[in-house]
């Protein structure tokens, strides 16, 4: 065998190991998070860990471990967020594909990826000094740190997502399904209304699922912006600590090897879970959408 | 049937209205967010601010030892993830065929896109900072931000494969090269600043991030800046952090949390346009 063939066959192995190594480092996260999480269960029922809504593994005498509250807390911030990103997401990525004419589309399309630019911690700087202080004058509170504004700041970071694939998903229509609507005699808003949304409504599931996944696993603006108050949320102007900010806060002080140091891992693992089953959900319908492409 | 159509004619009216009321909204919040940093964050800059490390327990001073802790976790960051993440994209790009192995590759991509960052953080502590006795460090923190850039890099990188035409690759392959000859004549240099807008982008948005380096190698005030890889650092991101939440004077250093906001707001989008602008002057040059 030549020099050359050798070569070429070594960095074709090379390149493999490259790619095996996105397998590798998803299996790995796991293992680890399993590994270090699980040991938690040695010490706390997983039925505890569950249903209790109550995390307080500090407690002298009795410690407690239960993620119901942190889990409901990063569950209404993303029910918060989504409720003003979807219709926003999808009404401008409808006019952007839709309606805008090429030189407000040119405008808007880097106006998005900017808005997607914008660190986390800089959303949640603006949360502290801005949206704060305007949710406690607007509804009378003492502190405007609460589950409505971290539900508005994810809402901004979830929205670039949301805008651009469904966008996407909303161009991929095939030019004939709109075609045969104006022909018929049907106005620009009902086929965007009647044909092309429920086209591209996979591709739209999609994006919003993508949307989810942001704001579950978004840490900094709702460290920043919720106040972090370990108890179950009763409604959007009280103070709530997600699993993300629960991590963030805890993670620093525990000693290595305790239960509380895989308590943090297990609420991960939970975590990971999550983002894998939103994940996988999304990539269920982007494909449903990709199938009508021609 | 003439008010039937003005009928449709007004409900068409309403109804792009507010489609284009949901797109002026994006454009205002971003604009508010802006504005509000960059009126507030602009008196604060000055090339003190820049070249002078914190002082009198980080009330006044400047900003030195995070950006120049951004700048070097930055480095490690791409050092890591870019060579890793072109190689994957030439082995999915230009080796793979559809199979198992290849649908396994691309669905593990996809899922660490989505995994939180806060993840890749207890990730990086329990991997980098434990098990590898690394520390906190700025390695540790830079091998973390590495794993979290990584699918992006594949994804951007794949991409700037795809575009580079098939008859390139087949006339190279025709006259008796092998793929790697092929691979890295002819397909490398006309993919390459689609890579490096790609990469450029990638490291922009790991310069940003706070939730992956909390635990594995930030540190709140140093004085002096990192001089080894097992130091551990100040980074922009979390420099904000600290002064806008943990700070024991917040109200009193808030001119110096916002002068901060704006240069890593400044900072990312610097990266940014120079990624654009690198695109299209390299594109200029290779591809007439």
């Amino acid at each position: 065998m030549k020099l050359r063939h050798l070569t070429d066959t070594f960095f074709r192995y090379l390149f493999l190991v490259a790619g095996v190594s996105a397998i590798g480092i998803l299996f790995s996260i796991f293992i680890m998070l399993a590994i270090n999480g699980l040991q938690t269960f040695a010490d706390v029922s997983i039925a505890q860990f569950i249903l209790s809504a109550q995390w307080n593994p500090s407690a002298f005498g009795e410690p407690s471990y239960g993620i119901l509250a942190l889990v409901a807390s990063t569950f209404m911030v993303t029910v918060g967020a989504m409720i003003i990103a979807v219709p926003l997401g999808i009404g401008t990525a409808a006019y952007i594909s839709e309606i805008a004419p090429s030189y407000i589309r040119e405008t808007l399309k880097p106006v998005v990826e900017i808005l997607a630019g914008i660190p986390s911690v800089v959303v949640g700087f603006f949360g502290i000094v801005f949206l704060g202080p305007l949710i406690a004058d607007m509804f009378n509170l003492t502190s405007g740190l609460n589950a409505l504004n971290g539900s508005i700041l994810l809402a901004v970071m979830a929205l670039p997502t949301i805008v651009s694939v469904s966008e996407d998903a909303l161009r991929s229509v095939p030019k004939e399904f709109k075609e045969a609507s104006y022909a018929l005699g049907v106005n620009r808003w009902l086929t965007l209304i009647k044909i092309t949304l429920p086209a591209a409504s996979s591709g739209i599931v999609a994006a919003v699922m993508l949307g989810v996944g942001r704001a579950i696993g978004e840490t900094m603006t709702v460290l920043m912006a919720t106040g972090n108050a370990l108890q179950m949320p009763g409604s959007f102007f009280d103070s709530v600590r997600t699993m993300t900010a629960n991590i963030a806060i805890e993670l620093g002080e525990v000693p290595f090897g305790t239960t509380h140091y895989y308590g943090l891992f297990a609420v991960g693992l939970v975590l990971f879970l999550m983002s894998l089953a939103v994940n996988i959900t999304s990539e269920h319908f982007t494909k449903k959408y990709r199938w009508t492409r021609k | 049937m003439d008010s039937k159509v003005k009928k449709r004619q007004l409900q068409q009216y309403i109804g792009f209205g507010i489609l284009g009321a949901c797109a002026l909204f994006v454009v205002i919040i971003l604009f508010i967010i802006l504005y509000d940093i960059a009126v507030k964050g602009i008196s604060t800059i000055s090339w003190s601010f820049l070249s002078e490390p914190p002082r009198a327990g980080m009330t006044e001073g400047g900003i030195l030892p995070a950006i120049i802790g951004t700048f070097f976790v930055t480095i490690i960051t791409a050092v890591f993830s870019v060579p890793i993440g072109v190689g994957a994209a030439i082995y999915l790009s230009e080796y793979a065929q559809e199979g198992w192995l290849t649908r396994w590759i691309r669905a593990s991509i996809r899922n660490l896109a989505g995994v939180p960052s806060i993840v890749y953080g207890l990730f990086g502590v329990a991997l980098f900072v434990n098990t590898m006795s690394l520390g906190a460090s700025i390695l540790s923190a830079g091998l973390t931000l590495g794993l979290l850039t990584l699918p992006w890099i594949i994804t951007t990188a794949e991409e700037a494969f795809q575009t580079v035409p098939k008859a390139y690759r087949e006339g190279s392959l025709a006259l008796g090269a092998t793929p790697w000859q092929t691979i890295r004549r002819n397909v490398l240099p006309y993919a390459f600043p689609g890579i490096l807008t790609g990469a450029i982008l990638g490291i922009s948005r790991a310069a940003g991030e706070t939730a992956p380096i909390l635990f594995t190698g930030v540190a709140f005030f140093l004085p002096q800046l990192p001089g080894s890889l097992t130091d551990q650092f100040m980074a922009l991101p979390y420099h904000l952090y600290i002064m806008s939440t943990q700070h024991h004077a917040i109200e009193a250093v808030r001119p110096l949390a916002y002068g901060t906001a704006l240069v890593l707001i400044i900072l990312v989008f610097l990266l940014n346009l120079t990624a654009i602008i690198l695109r299209y002057r390299l594109r200029k040059k290779y591809v007439r």
